[in-house]
């Protein structure tokens, strides 16, 4: 897998956010994604921004343009230094809230990515990791 | 801080959000649109969302919040203008707009609130016919 | 070896004019024969020669996907794209490169004097152009493959028309196989219809649809929930026993309504939309004599 381009861009405030989702939407469009898929992956990372602001304490994202053997990806990866989740299949559960928030997002973002990855230790951050092949 | 203006037709609250809108502008929003509420007595809120990309689970619990502040002052909320792309998302996403209504466009939302207020149930009755 | 004793370069550097010479007659031949444009082939082989005597000239004959043998990639991908559009086969666009072996190999054969060193210097030569040649192909395959999805795409569109069947309601008659990729195309374009009509109600007809497994019964289902997110409805018609049987056995649950028919999804539809079908000769016979009983 090759990683043509990165770019990283910082989530530390709700505009922050929104910027994300113009990056994310440029990106998929300039993949040549369908509707469909940029809506998922922009409303997927829409969600994930907001954890790392809301329950990280803010972080970063990087996004990659992935290709392996001839399809496209693109690649986003949210990382925070905040609290951490403790069960991090528990947050996975559908509806599973803690402080009002989480809910659908780590759920909902997994069922709009084709591969999706989370790594969190308690105390020192979480990293999420979600792939949108073409 | 910006604003997303709020329009009164008769005792109907509509409200179009053009913008991408980040979540300290949603949540003004809820707070404006429920004081409006209460303020002009308003019966209905149609709130379009046509212009809107994506809707993701804050601004679909932002939408529920609204409905459900809505529903105890005694007013019926309806969502206008959803893209295709929007709801097949939402579907995948699996957020239900519980108590929120929906009609294609404008127009039909228009039809549709004055069919709640006035008491009819609308078109869309789920009942067997 | 990676690198050959810079022979190969010194010769091209020298007898270049004569090696194009001998392919280019042999490419238009071939060209002639597989009716390919003339001056399109002069202008590619052109091009090919230049480029690959740059590549030549680095000395690196086994890699080929480095940045040196760049141009070259670049016309034969164009050569390939423009093959595999015109239905040429594989092996006439895969021939354009291997034809210079002949040229080159004589040229090698004519100033090498030591067999050993002949030997080495052909065989790295007969190295690099197979890698070229094949690359040639891969890129054809790729283009040929891009030709048939497209083509099928449009077919998809075409096969499954959404058609209007009054004011508000409309109708999707499925035909086929249904696989999970064309189901989502198909949904799609029925939710964008749904949008620009401002129909309410779409009936979904699955009458000639063979077989439904659980991945298309849940992208039916996620469709109607779509539908009823935007602020329409949908019926599914033409659900057959064995269906019913499959969609039970799999425990899929549907919350959506259903009817055996078209005719009865329709039926439905107008009733919901608040229309109704009237026999016209009773209708003016109630005009005529308002009074008159009404006649079930």
């Amino acid at each position: 897998m090759i990683v043509e381009t990165s770019e990283t861009m910082p989530v530390t405030t709700s505009e922050d956010v929104v910027r994300v989702r113009q990056k994310v939407r440029a990106q998929a469009v300039a993949l040549g994604f369908s509707l469909v898929d940029q809506t998922k992956i922009v409303t997927a990372a829409s969600e994930i921004a907001r954890n790392t602001l809301v329950h990280g304490g803010g972080g970063k994202m990087d996004v990659d343009t992935l290709k392996q053997g001839g399809r496209v990806g693109l690649r986003l990866v949210f990382c925070d230094h905040g609290p951490g989740i403790a069960d991090v299949s528990r947050a996975m559960v559908d509806g599973f809230s803690t402080a009002g928030g989480l809910g659908l997002g780590l759920s909902g973002a997994k069922r709009l990515s084709n591969e999706f990855e989370v790594n969190s230790t308690p105390g020192q951050g979480t990293t999420v990791t979600l792939i949108r092949w073409k | 801080m910006e604003q997303i203006p709020i329009l009164k037709i008769g005792d109907t609250l509509l409200v179009s959000i053009q913008v991408d809108m980040h979540d300290r502008l949603a949540l003004a929003l809820q707070d404006d649109l429920t004081a409006k509420i209460v303020e002009t007595r308003a019966r209905g809120v149609m709130i379009d969302i046509s212009a809107l990309e994506i809707v993701d689970s804050f601004i679909g619990r932002m939408l529920n919040n609204i409905a459900a502040m809505s529903r105890i002052l005694d007013a019926v909320t309806v969502v206008v203008g959803m893209r295709p792309a929007v709801a097949i998302t939402l579907v995948e996403l699996g957020l239900s707009l519980t108590g929120v209504k929906t009609a294609l466009n404008v127009d039909k939302g228009l039809a549709l609130i004055r069919q709640l207020i006035d008491g009819e149930e609308g078109p869309l009755d789920r009942r067997d016919e | 070896m990676a690198k050959a004793e810079a022979v190969i370069p010194q010769l091209m550097d020298k007898y270049h004019a004569q090696v194009l010479k001998e392919w280019m007659e042999k490419v238009s031949v071939a060209g002639k024969a597989a009716g390919a444009p003339a001056e399109n082939l002069t202008d590619l082989g052109t091009r090919f020669f230049a480029a690959l005597r740059q590549g030549i000239g680095s000395g690196e004959f086994e890699d080929i996907t480095g940045l040196v043998w760049a141009p070259t990639r670049e016309v034969l991908a164009e050569l390939s794209r423009s093959n595999a559009v015109r239905g040429s086969t594989p092996a006439q666009t895969a021939m354009f490169v291997f034809s210079l072996k002949s040229p080159l190999f004589n040229l090698l054969g004519r100033e090498i004097k030591d067999a050993d060193r002949l030997a080495r210097e052909v065989w790295t030569a007969t190295l690099l152009l197979d890698k070229l040649g094949l690359y040639t192909v891969e890129i054809f395959q790729k283009n040929r493959e891009e030709v048939i999805t497209r083509q099928q795409e449009e077919m998809l569109e075409l096969s499954t028309p959404v058609v209007k069947l009054w004011d508000g309601i409309l109708a999707l008659p499925l035909i086929g196989t249904l696989d999970s990729a064309r189901t989502q195309v198909v949904m799609e374009n029925l939710l964008q219809n749904i949008v620009s009509s401002g129909a309410e109600i779409a009936i979904i007809d699955i009458t000639g649809v063979p077989t439904v497994d659980t991945l298309v019964a849940q992208h039916l289902l996620k469709t109607v929930s779509a539908a009823r997110l935007m602020g329409a409805d949908c019926i599914i018609s033409g659900i057959r026993p064995q269906i019913a049987q499959t969609i039970v056995h799999l425990g899929v649950e549907l919350d959506v309504m259903t009817k055996a028919t078209m005719a009865d999804a329709f039926a439905l539809a107008l009733r919901r939309t608040g229309k109704t079908v009237a026999d016209r000769a009773m209708a003016k016979a109630e005009k005529k004599q308002p009074t008159a009983p009404a006649e079930e």
